[in-house]
């Protein structure tokens, strides 16, 4: 007895000195219902959500999405003995089970967490809320309102998504979708250690990529807007997307000039044209539809509809320098 | 090959009557109201209703319902009032993105966009549905009132628009459409059809907007050539609200006291309207007027028929161009049938009296080289049929009037 009671003793410290990886809560992801706390998924070690879990991995995208200047990390899940598929240069293929996080910070302070789960019967988009303390993000079924502060100094009420809003851009023929992790979207280097550590079936082969927003200045200023568009109009402008009735598709690989927007004119854009004619005119920012809905923060005129009660100074020029220099 | 189709159609029954379990979700007006209707919205399942109380619901936010087969019903029109004068963001009031949904008895006031849209949502049901910019017609009102596109089989019947600052009730890119016993008013365009097929608009009272009824086709979009489209028995009364669309705006171009208005498209009937006091004119047959390149594109408007309509004063007031000299020439009306002249098809205009062609001799010419006149369509010609069914599936009327 006291020999097995010292022999637990031992194996016990020895588990507190190494412990095993805490495993992502598998049958929360695939289950049914809405899990009321983003705790419940396991997706983090901690209840402030820094520490990831067992196969939950960090990734960057080239040009994200800018929402009022939220500070933004992103994670990958991929369940155990399981293996994404590349998919040429586009979206990568994650099994299910598979999930993908988004934390969302002001001042290094978390707002909410929006999360993608792969379940049986598709992608299900959700929004969790952070606490005061921090420790606990509870679900925004409905979405919510939060007054905050942004980067620069303003002051707005920040709009968390409904259910139903995740899937107003996460949508492809009306079917939930990931929008972010596409291979010409993805540096080469996390690419590759991805499929190195297992969990990506190889490394895609991606002819254009995207380039990282940070170096906007370096490159092409028409890669530098074209990347900035499909991270942040191209999920519902595209065909099979929300804005497919519009005709203006915003993608990084669209060739078709008058797709682009360039002297199309409006559909149905409402009061959204203001005094303007078309989508784009070469040369003339300041007479085209998409410059003047960017720079707008007014409901039925800004665009995108969702996510952005600020202007993104920083995008707006490259897609203002972007037209100016177009023939 | 009987059986089968006999049980295909049993099961199609069953598919389409509401499950055992359908419940009702109540929803009051008052405090929180933005989040407990929209958590309604999310959580009911397919055959549900949620049932709006009668009040005012202030909201900041645009809703949205995503559930195939749920009804959303309010206290009546008047009664049960959506209010997004507060919204920020969203592009409409309600966005409706799944199929067999149901509308009805209940309001939308002052959207910061559009009032209700309804995307990709087949067999979809607006019934007695108000949507209101309450300041009157301006250019800041959000666009369109009712708005479905995308979608087959559409019914919107018995609702009520005023003030939309571009189409009262605008149907885009769709077929198998009925748009009837609606009252619109003070809007830009009062019902448009655009680039949609099998659309019927009957029984409508369009009034005080620019432009009564349109019925458009234009390029460079997904769904392209419309027609087999009819418009009948409607009253088109008195359009004189000075055109407030912004200018980027395709109906920016409509000119202020249109009757009906058809641009494009292919076969639309306007038959048995009664048409009174549209300034510029009661029927205007046009074809597309900008340059295009999209080469699967018909500018024009073939197979229009005109016939049987009645018509009250109007065009004394034409926004056209050139119109001075013309209304000089004329007496000071214009007849009540203009087309452009351009196309080699004039339109078929059978009450054995004169139209209007304006004698534009193709597009990207200006009116200098126009030679208007009149054109008696006296020539044996026969007329274009419909092709039918029209309008929406008959299983639709069944959830607007039981």
């Amino acid at each position: 007895m006291r020999l097995l009671a010292a022999a637990l003793l031992v194996l016990g410290t020895a588990l507190a000195a190494a412990p095993a990886p805490v495993p992502v809560n598998d049958a929360v992801v695939t289950g049914g219902g809405y899990p009321q706390t983003l705790g419940e998924l396991g997706f983090f070690t901690d209840p402030g959500a820094r520490q990831p879990a067992a196969g939950v991995v960090p990734y960057r995208l080239q040009t994200p999405l800018w929402t009022d200047g939220a500070e933004k990390d992103r994670f990958v899940y991929v369940p155990a003995g399981q293996q994404a598929r590349a998919q040429g240069d586009g979206l990568i293929d994650l099994p299910v089970g598979s999930a993908l996080i988004k934390h969302f910070a002001f001042g290094g302070k978390l707002i909410e967490t929006r999360v993608l789960l792969h379940r049986k019967d598709g992608w299900l988009a959700l929004p969790y809320v952070w606490n005061a303390a921090q420790n606990e993000a509870r679900l925004a079924l409905a979405g919510k309102r939060i007054d905050l502060v942004t980067p620069t100094g303003q002051a707005i009420s920040y709009g968390v998504p409904n259910k139903n809003q995740c899937k107003d851009c996460h949508s492809l023929d009306n079917v939930t979708m990931p929008i972010g992790p596409k291979a010409y979207n993805l540096s080469a280097a996390w690419l590759t250690a991805f499929a190195k550590s297992g969990k990506l079936d190889r490394v895609p082969v991606v002819d254009r990529r995207i380039p990282l927003w940070e170096q906007r200045a370096k490159v092409p200023v028409a890669d530098a807007a074209r990347g900035y568009l499909d991270a942040n109009c191209a999920h519902c402008h595209n065909p099979k997307g929300a804005a497919s009735n519009s005709g203006l598709y915003l993608g990084w690989q669209v060739t078709d000039r008058i797709a682009l927007g360039v002297m199309k004119r409006p559909v149905a854009a409402g009061r959204g044209a203001g005094p303007h004619e078309f989508d784009v005119v070469p040369g003339q920012p300041d007479h085209s539809i998409l410059l003047y809905r960017f720079a707008s923060t007014e409901g039925g005129v800004a665009m995108p509809e969702l996510g952005r009660e600020t202007r993104d100074p920083a995008g707006e020029a490259v897609v203002r320098a972007w037209i100016a220099g177009m023939r | 090959m009987r059986m089968s189709a006999t049980l295909i159609a049993a099961a199609s029954a069953l598919a389409l009557a509401a499950p055992l379990h359908a419940k009702t979700i109540e929803v009051a007006a008052g405090d929180g109201a933005q989040g407990r209707l929209q958590e309604a919205l999310i959580l009911a399942e397919p055959g549900d209703t949620v049932q709006l109380g009668a009040g005012r619901f202030v909201l900041t936010d645009g809703l949205s319902l995503d559930v195939n087969g749920v009804t959303v019903r309010g206290a009546g029109m008047d009664a049960s009032v959506l209010d997004f004068t507060g919204q920020k963001g969203a592009g409409e009031g309600l966005l409706v993105t799944s199929d067999d949904v149901t509308l009805r008895d209940f309001a939308v006031e002052n959207t910061k966009g559009d009032g209700i849209k309804s995307k990709g949502a087949d067999n979809v049901v607006y019934y007695r549905i108000r949507v209101t910019w309450t300041g009157g017609p301006k250019e800041t009102n959000g666009a369109y009132g009712i708005y479905p596109v995308s979608s087959t089989g559409v019914l919107v019947d018995g609702c009520k628009v005023s003030g939309a600052s571009d189409a009262g009730i605008y149907v885009g890119q769709s077929k198998a459409i009925t748009v009837r016993y609606n009252y619109v008013e003070q809007s830009v365009a009062g019902i448009e059809i655009e680039n949609s097929r099998d659309a019927l608009v009957t029984g409508n009272l369009v009034t005080r907007n620019t432009g009564g009824i349109l019925v458009f086709d234009l390029p460079n979009l997904p769904v392209m050539g419309g027609g087999n489209t009819r418009i009948s028995g409607n009253l088109v009364v008195g359009n004189d609200t000075p055109n407030f669309a912004p200018k980027g705006n395709i109906v920016a171009g409509v000119p202020r006291g249109t009757g009906i208005m058809v641009m494009a498209n292919d076969g639309v009937w306007i038959r048995a309207n009664h048409l009174a006091n549209n300034p510029t004119g009661h029927v205007l047959v046009v074809s597309y007027p900008k340059p295009f390149t999209d080469k699967t594109y018909n500018p024009l408007p073939r197979n229009i028929v005109v016939e049987e309509n009645a018509y009250v004063g109007g065009g004394d007031e034409p926004q056209l161009p050139g119109a001075a000299p013309l209304l000089a020439a004329l007496g000071g009306r214009l007849p009540p049938v203009v087309w452009d002249g351009i196309g080699p098809q004039m339109p078929f205009v059978t009450n054995g009296k004169a139209f209007l062609s304006l004698g534009i001799p193709g597009p990207d010419v200006g009116m200098a080289e126009a030679k208007p006149g009149l054109v008696k369509d006296d020539k044996a010609r026969t007329l274009p049929t419909p092709t039918a069914p029209f309008g929406a599936p008959a299983a639709l009327d069944s959830r607007a009037r039981p």
